[in-house]
């Protein structure tokens, strides 16, 4: 595997004659010397390249990016959620609709980036539903790589918790009746539905405070969860590697012990 | 081997030979160390742990008591239809804080619930039992319909088809006696449920019913044993040119 110019070790400089530089040349060696300088420090380059430049079995093919592109509609979600966060307001006493309504109206792109996030987390749930079916008839969630599936699915239902969370927040009539039909759903588990309902609310009636309950589950509980927990579930990827396609016969193993004639 | 070592080494840091043990010490100082700064890290981390869960979880164990509004006098309702009143369930969110009950007058001939101080009106809440979405009443049909779900109920608020669990819930109503400067309004008190045959239970939430079981899964808020008192009942306004 040829190493990127980037991650090579500097050849020691020639002694003599200082060449006149480039000045694109020169740009480049700058850039050179300051990732040098940090990767003495740090030693990033070497998990990097542990990351990067593993060995991936054959015959894999595009279903195998299902895992990336998810990863990718979280972090779109990610930005464009923070830039939202920017200019939108928690506050139920109309504050919360008038907030969105600027963001689509008169805010210089409002209406994309709004745009983004919304139709992005469908793209995230489904690209979710792809990736883990892909892992399921691939038979990938297999040993050793069971604890990769439990994560996984405990990122589903994060997600889908941040549908949930998130639906509320343009906080116009279909988010406000959206959201109490499904807190009573949640009251509906014996036993502890009511008080699940309650935590949610923030009381026994959907009060003053459940917008801002839901915006801080919606943009720090849960993301700082998921993020931790894909970071985990990379890790497990990069570690364990990734599984061969069913249809790959795996190859007879050669015989370790040899006969040993007497 | 493990076994054989664990069989050697004595209760006491001395007899393992371990420099500077002092007579009698079983805990070793380097265990001691980790273990207090082990402890000392758990108690930092449950001492902003601990409020912060509280903090959010804190909404479930409160009581909270509803006061009493006015809603009308006692002429604006009738036995033989329903009256839409707007409202306020949580003060000081605006219009996210209103609701609807649907008042009538009490009927005799067909309110066969037991009678008292709190039911010379009938108050419904407009929120479907089933998921809590907002029914209406249609007054050419007598029925309560609810636009989520097609959940329908009867004139006295009683399930007459679709999905919910439970009648509709109720509002107490009081008049105040002669006296009081409140005599001749309505009022409208906390919230109840009621089961099939309309016998009350604190308030619960849509989707639980209370009929047989259901009354001991869905167990009811901590905060609901409260009964309406009447010590805080609003001052009805005063009309300009009526004296007072």
């Amino acid at each position: 595997m040829p190493m990127p110019k980037l991650l090579k070790r500097p050849s020691a400089p020639a002694p003599s004659e200082p060449a006149p530089m480039h000045p694109i040349e020169a740009a480049t060696e700058a850039g050179l010397t300051v990732v040098d300088w940090i990767d003495e420090r740090t030693q990033l380059s070497q998990g990097l390249r542990w990351m990067m430049f593993r060995k991936v079995p054959k015959g894999i093919n595009w279903a195998y990016t299902l895992g990336s592109a998810t990863m990718f509609a979280f972090l779109n979600q990610a930005v464009t959620g923070v830039f939202l966060a920017m200019y939108y307001r928690p506050d139920v006493n109309g504050g919360a609709y008038e907030s969105i309504r600027n963001i689509n109206d008169n805010v210089f792109l409002g209406q994309f980036v709004h745009g983004m996030h919304k139709w992005g987390a469908s793209v995230m749930i489904v690209l979710i539903f792809l990736h883990m079916g892909r892992v399921f008839f691939f038979g990938a969630y297999k040993y050793p790589r069971e604890l990769t599936w439990i994560i996984g699915v405990v990122l589903l239902i994060l997600t889908l918790a941040m549908g949930f969370t998130g639906y509320l927040l343009p906080f116009d009539q279909r988010s406000y009746w959206a959201t109490i039909v499904g807190v009573n759903i949640n009251n509906t588990a014996p036993f502890l539905g009511p008080y699940i309902g309650d935590f949610l609310r923030g009381g026994p009636e959907f009060g003053a405070t459940t917008l801002s309950r839901f915006y801080a589950i919606h943009m720090m509980l849960i993301p700082g969860l998921m993020a931790a927990l894909i970071g985990f579930h990379l890790y497990l990827v990069m570690k364990l590697g990734i599984s061969a396609p069913p249809w790959l016969k795996a190859r007879e193993p050669e015989p370790v012990i040899e006969t040993v004639e007497v | 081997m493990p076994a054989d070592r664990h069989k050697q080494s004595s209760k006491y840091t001395a007899d393992r030979g371990m420099p500077g043990a002092f007579a009698g010490e079983t805990v070793t100082r380097r265990r001691f160390m980790s273990g207090v700064a082990q402890g000392a890290g758990g108690i930092a981390a449950a001492s902003f742990a601990l409020p912060a869960l509280g903090f959010a979880l804190g909404p479930v164990f409160k009581r909270q008591q509803l006061d009493w509004q006015i809603i009308g006098t006692t002429n604006d309702f009738v036995e033989t239809s329903y009256v839409t009143k707007v409202i306020t369930i949580v003060q000081g969110i605006g219009e996210a804080g209103k609701s609807i009950a649907y008042v009538r007058k009490r009927d005799p001939a067909i309110d066969t619930e037991p009678h008292d101080q709190w039911n010379n009106w009938i108050a419904l809440s407009n929120r479907c039992m089933h998921l809590g979405c907002p029914v209406r009443y249609v007054e050419a049909a007598q029925r309560f319909i609810c636009p989520c779900h097609g959940g329908i109920y009867n004139f006295r608020g009683e399930v007459a088809g679709g999905p919910p669990v439970r009648p509709l819930d109720r509002f107490y109503t009081y008049e105040p006696p002669e006296g009081h400067p409140g005599h001749g309004y309505v009022y409208l008190g906390p919230r109840y449920s009621v089961n099939s045959e309309l016998q009350r239970f604190s308030p619960r939430d849509p989707g639980e019913p209370l009929d047989g079981i259901g009354q001991y899964l869905y167990p009811s808020r901590f905060d609901t044993a409260v009964r309406p008192t009447l010590n805080n009942l609003p001052l009805p306004p005063t009309v300009p040119g009526t004296g007072s």
